[in-house]
């Protein structure tokens, strides 16, 4: 007798084109980033050209160094934050307040980016400060946090209570006990937070337009400037290195967090 | 009950330092949107009036209050552009989630039919194009639809055009665009709520003798709904603020909100009334948002 | 508190044996209570549990019992009443601060930690040296017989293997009290089974006291010195398992621990030892006076239903001859056949219903009964137990 497969054919098809649907454009463009024509839509066979006139760009190079810069220290202080509030709000049972913060943490996750950014810009221009590295990390930190509270606090709430309860009874205080026990379980997490961070602070055009001040470009600043005036083969090369770039931080890390934890619960990035 | 008192006095502390952070570059900001909204424009640095400042006490303070007036939001609801804009935003933001629930629907569903092993690998695929930059992909697309771009070259090589499509600055660029690169969001809470979900409820159906279509439409579709839910908001409120996608794939002759917002700020450096948009964009947006809220904090807190 | 940790001498010493002796109990809970919301989970409980005592706490799922424990352990504080351990208030201590350990229901084994490292955590948080929680886990490593295994992690274990490290890694402490919750319900009924006889074996050994907690019945007969039965937040009953099942104080704990028949009526007079009882579904019965004087009025009579007997014609042998015998006449209504023992239900002439479970002592049907047989059911006044209404 023949198998009832839960899988039809129809779900194998949407499976396979959805996916097609959602690789075959970056899988393009990073083929036509080796393209030796200067013409992007014509074939001239294999070649690093554009690469070597991406390292001579040196506008290029300033503004990806300033947006690495921006990523990888808005994303650590935003995996703090997020972690903290994470913890809070899992554990804190119900406090003062308790809404509001929910509040400011969820709506970021879905708030067009237009409103942050400008609201942030009127609070640094208010303050009188200087737009630049700073304004942009601590403006990124803000929107990244948020993420990084959702998964984590997925994870906490995942996690089973009673682990805690034993860490105690074994002798531990409670901040010994997250120390512990809950720390090495939900690291898997705050790893996918921290990544989460980075790769949206390196992706983020809108809020960095608004933050940021004259003479320093972020990355997606620089490419959004050079796209509007038309396509051209070195952006395609500065695509490849950054999709490269994430890919690396993805492995990276999948890699580390198997290492760390024989568990095998991974926390997705949403 | 107690012992989750004993986690909560410490947990409870580590709120501060995130809760002030966020009440500072989160909170604080929206007063100053607020207030500038309802401040007129000025040819100066910072180019609006009245300025407040703090340092001249509540003396000063009170004329500035007093030159507050609601004459940017009066703009806003008399002319056209801004009217349009909202109506655009909104009729896209409706007809790109509608796309997207429909393409993403089958894929969620494809993937929660998937056996056990191939579900995480599935799901890893279709998160990891969302780490890739928004920008890139948006730039791919830009690749694919410009006049010589691949989908031309394929349509005039299988002759199904004899002209090259204009794809490029139309609506259905746009629209390429966002589902493209809205679709894990809509994909993913899909997908949770799919994947949940007992097998022998569709197996009871079927037994008692509903046809697939039905035991679709009477027992998968109304207990995928909470996901459905998610993902339409998901999707739905950060589509009617959009900016780069419109920009960069639709034509310039109608305007989305964004656009209009990041117009008046950038290149007509009209601060009031972009601030006045921002705030009619958040109203718009408040009864999604608080629903999003609400959703977000059943799944996270109340544990699944 | 901490200090009873490092003892390194013989197990037994751990627990105070002189307390024990001078009569003081080990633990005293007096009139402890907690409320949930509205829910009275736990209102107002007292009990003494002596050093070396295997105690079980059992009750249907919601009537306090783990709410109890979780107070003993100090994850739950009390509203009211107090927590004696050998003499010392513990009830607002903080779990950590008590010289208590516990078994958790699902294990809660650390699953970032080998089976060696959760039996040496609370070992090291109790400061212990590191050659002394190298021997001590070996210790406990051999005594729950999982040598082999310290380097796995849990999920690298059977079920059995982890109640195992869960109940090393709470014994390793040497607590003056152990906890149990629900330590078997994770495992199969063949397995629990001879889990229950090691368990006893180790209480023994190491002399310690335990108070477990459980709503399977059976375990808490099999393992326990002493049950309490809880029902909505306070103890029904307090006894041995023997007297629990043939001197249940209610109706309700009658039928709760093991099978009965139940026989509602009045009484109707005292006949030198025996009070004469008219039941609804069974005529006028005959039952020993009890120990504690039941009021007259609505009374119900109890009996279980091995020790109804059944025969074609009625007692026979020397019993037979006793006047002070209850015949209830009937038919076979019912047959269950249990492997060891066949429960016939038969249906009584004056209308009721009552179980017999028969021993099926012989290999072939001989002495069985079939359906529809007419049969005498008989039991003597001193199998029944009589209970207020």
């Amino acid at each position: 007798m023949r198998k009832i497969s839960r899988l039809s054919r129809f779900n194998i098809a949407s499976l396979a084109l959805g996916l097609a649907f959602l690789y075959l454009p970056i899988l393009i463009l990073v083929i036509y980033s080796f393209n030796a024509s200067r013409l992007v839509t014509v074939w001239g066979g294999w070649s690093l050209r554009w690469y070597h006139e991406l390292f001579n760009d040196r506008a290029m190079i300033e503004a990806a160094w300033m947006s690495l810069r921006v990523a990888v220290s808005s994303a650590t202080i935003a995996t703090l934050l997020g972690t903290l509030a994470a913890v809070a709000l899992s554990r804190g049972e119900r406090f003062r307040g308790r809404t509001l913060f929910s509040g400011m943490l969820y709506a970021p996750l879905v708030m067009p980016e237009v409103i942050a950014g400008l609201s942030l810009l009127l609070l640094f221009v208010a303050l009188n400060a200087e737009r630049g590295f700073w304004t942009v990390t601590i403006a990124h930190t803000t929107l990244t946090m948020c993420f990084v509270a959702v998964v984590v606090q997925s994870r906490l709430s995942s996690l089973d209570r009673s682990l805690e309860e034993a860490a105690m009874d074994l002798g531990c205080d409670p901040l010994r006990a997250f120390v512990a026990v809950t720390l090495p379980l939900i690291a898997p997490s705050i790893v996918a937070g921290w990544m989460l961070a980075f790769t949206l602070s390196l992706d983020d055009l809108v809020i960095a337009s608004f933050t940021t001040g004259p003479g320093s470009a972020t990355l997606p600043i620089r490419i959004y400037s050079e796209v509007r005036l038309g396509v051209k083969p070195e952006i395609n090369a500065i695509c490849t290195l950054v999709i490269a770039l994430i890919a690396m931080v993805i492995v990276i890390a999948s890699l580390a967090s198997k290492l760390s934890s024989s568990q095998g619960e991974s926390a997705a990035p949403l | 009950m107690s012992a989750r008192r004993i986690f909560a006095r410490p947990a409870r502390l580590a709120a501060i330092v995130p809760y002030v952070w966020m009440v500072l570059f989160f909170l604080v900001p929206f007063g100053f949107v607020l207030k500038i909204s309802l401040s007129q424009t000025a040819i100066a640095q910072p180019p609006y009036e009245p300025v407040f400042d703090l340092t001249a006490g509540w003396a000063a303070l009170k004329p500035a209050f007093a030159a507050l007036s609601i004459d940017n939001f009066s703009l806003l609801a008399s002319d056209d552009i801004y009217v349009f804009a909202y109506v655009r935003s909104l009729t896209v933001a409706v007809t790109a989630t509608a796309l997207l629930l429909l393409i993403g629907y089958p894929i969620a569903y494809g993937m929660a039919r998937l056996p056990k092993r191939w579900q995480a690998v599935a799901m890893v695929l279709v998160i990891v194009p969302f780490w890739t930059s928004f920008l890139i992909r948006i730039y791919a697309w830009i690749n694919i639809l410009q006049h010589d771009g691949l989908l031309n070259q394929i349509l005039l090589a299988l002759h199904l055009v004899s002209q090259p499509v204009v794809w490029l600055s139309t609506d259905s660029a746009m629209y390429i665009g966002i589902v493209y690169s809205y679709l894990p969001f809509m994909i993913l809470p899909l997908y949770a709520t799919l994947a949940k979900m007992e097998p022998a409820l569709e197996e009871a159906a079927s037994d008692l003798g509903a046809p697939p279509w039905q035991v679709f439409w009477l027992v998968t579709f109304p207990l995928s709904l909470p996901g459905v839910g998610a993902g339409v908001l998901l999707c739905f409120i950060p589509i009617v603020g959009e900016f780069v996608i419109p920009d960069l794939l639709a034509g310039s002759n109608s305007l989305m909100i964004g656009q209009t917002l990041w117009l008046e700020f950038f290149t007509n450096k009209d601060w009031p009334v972009a601030s006045a948009a921002a705030i009619v964009l958040l109203m718009v947006l408040l009864v999604p948002l608080l629903l999003y809220e609400r959703l977000q904090k059943r799944q996270l807190e109340q544990g699944r | 508190m901490t200090d009873e940790l490092p003892r390194t001498g013989a197990a037994k010493d751990a627990v105070g044996e002189t307390q024990s002796a001078a009569g003081e109990p080990l633990l005293r809970i007096e009139g402890i209570a907690k409320t949930f919301g509205t829910f009275r989970a736990v209102d107002g409980v007292s009990l003494d549990i002596k050093a070396g005592e295997f105690f079980a706490l059992l009750g249907p799922s919601g009537c306090g019992k783990t709410t109890l424990l979780r107070m003993l352990a100090g994850f739950e504080a009390p509203d009211e009443g107090r927590i004696l351990l050998g003499g010392k208030d513990i009830a607002q201590a903080l779990p950590h601060e008590r010289p208590i350990n516990m078994m958790f229901q699902n294990y809660a084994l650390f699953p970032h930690l080998s089976v060696h490292d959760n039996i040496a955590f609370g070992l090291k948080r109790a400061g212990m040296a590191r050659t002394d929680i190298a021997t001590r886990v070996a210790e406990m490593v051999a005594l729950v017989k999982l040598d082999g295994l310290e380097k796995r992690k849990p999920d690298q274990l059977s079920g059995g293997q982890r109640q195992r490290v869960a109940l090393a890694r709470a014994l390793a402490r040497r607590p003056r009290l152990l906890l149990l919750d629900e330590p078997l319900a994770a495992l199969d009924k063949k397995l629990r089974e001879s889990t229950q006889g090691e368990l006893m074996e180790l209480q023994r050994r190491l002399g310690m006291t335990f108070i477990i907690v459980t709503h399977d019945q059976e375990e808490a007969m099999t393992m326990a010195s002493r049950i309490g039965v809880m029902r909505d937040g306070k103890l029904a009953q307090v006894a041995s398992p023997r007297e629990l099942y043939e001197a249940p104080r209610s109706r309700w704990i009658a039928e709760f621990v093991g099978d009965v028949n139940l026989f509602d009526g009045e009484f109707k007079l005292r006949d030198g030892h025996h009070l004469v009882i008219a039941t609804q579904g069974a005529g006028t019965l005959m039952v020993a006076e009890p120990r504690e004087p039941v009021g007259e009025g609505r009374l119900s009579v109890a009996i279980r239903p091995e020790k109804v007997k059944l025969s074609r014609r009625g007692p026979v042998g020397e019993i037979g001859h006793a006047a002070a015998i209850n015949r209830l006449e009937g038919v076979i209504a019912d047959i269950c056949y249990l492997g060891g023992t066949t429960t016939y239900k038969v249906k009584l002439g004056a209308g009721g219903t009552v179980q017999a479970a028969v021993a099926n002592s012989a290999r072939l049907e001989a002495d069985s009964y079939s359906l529809d047989q007419h049969v005498v059911a008989w039991f003597t006044p001193d199998d029944c137990v009589v209970l207020p209404s």
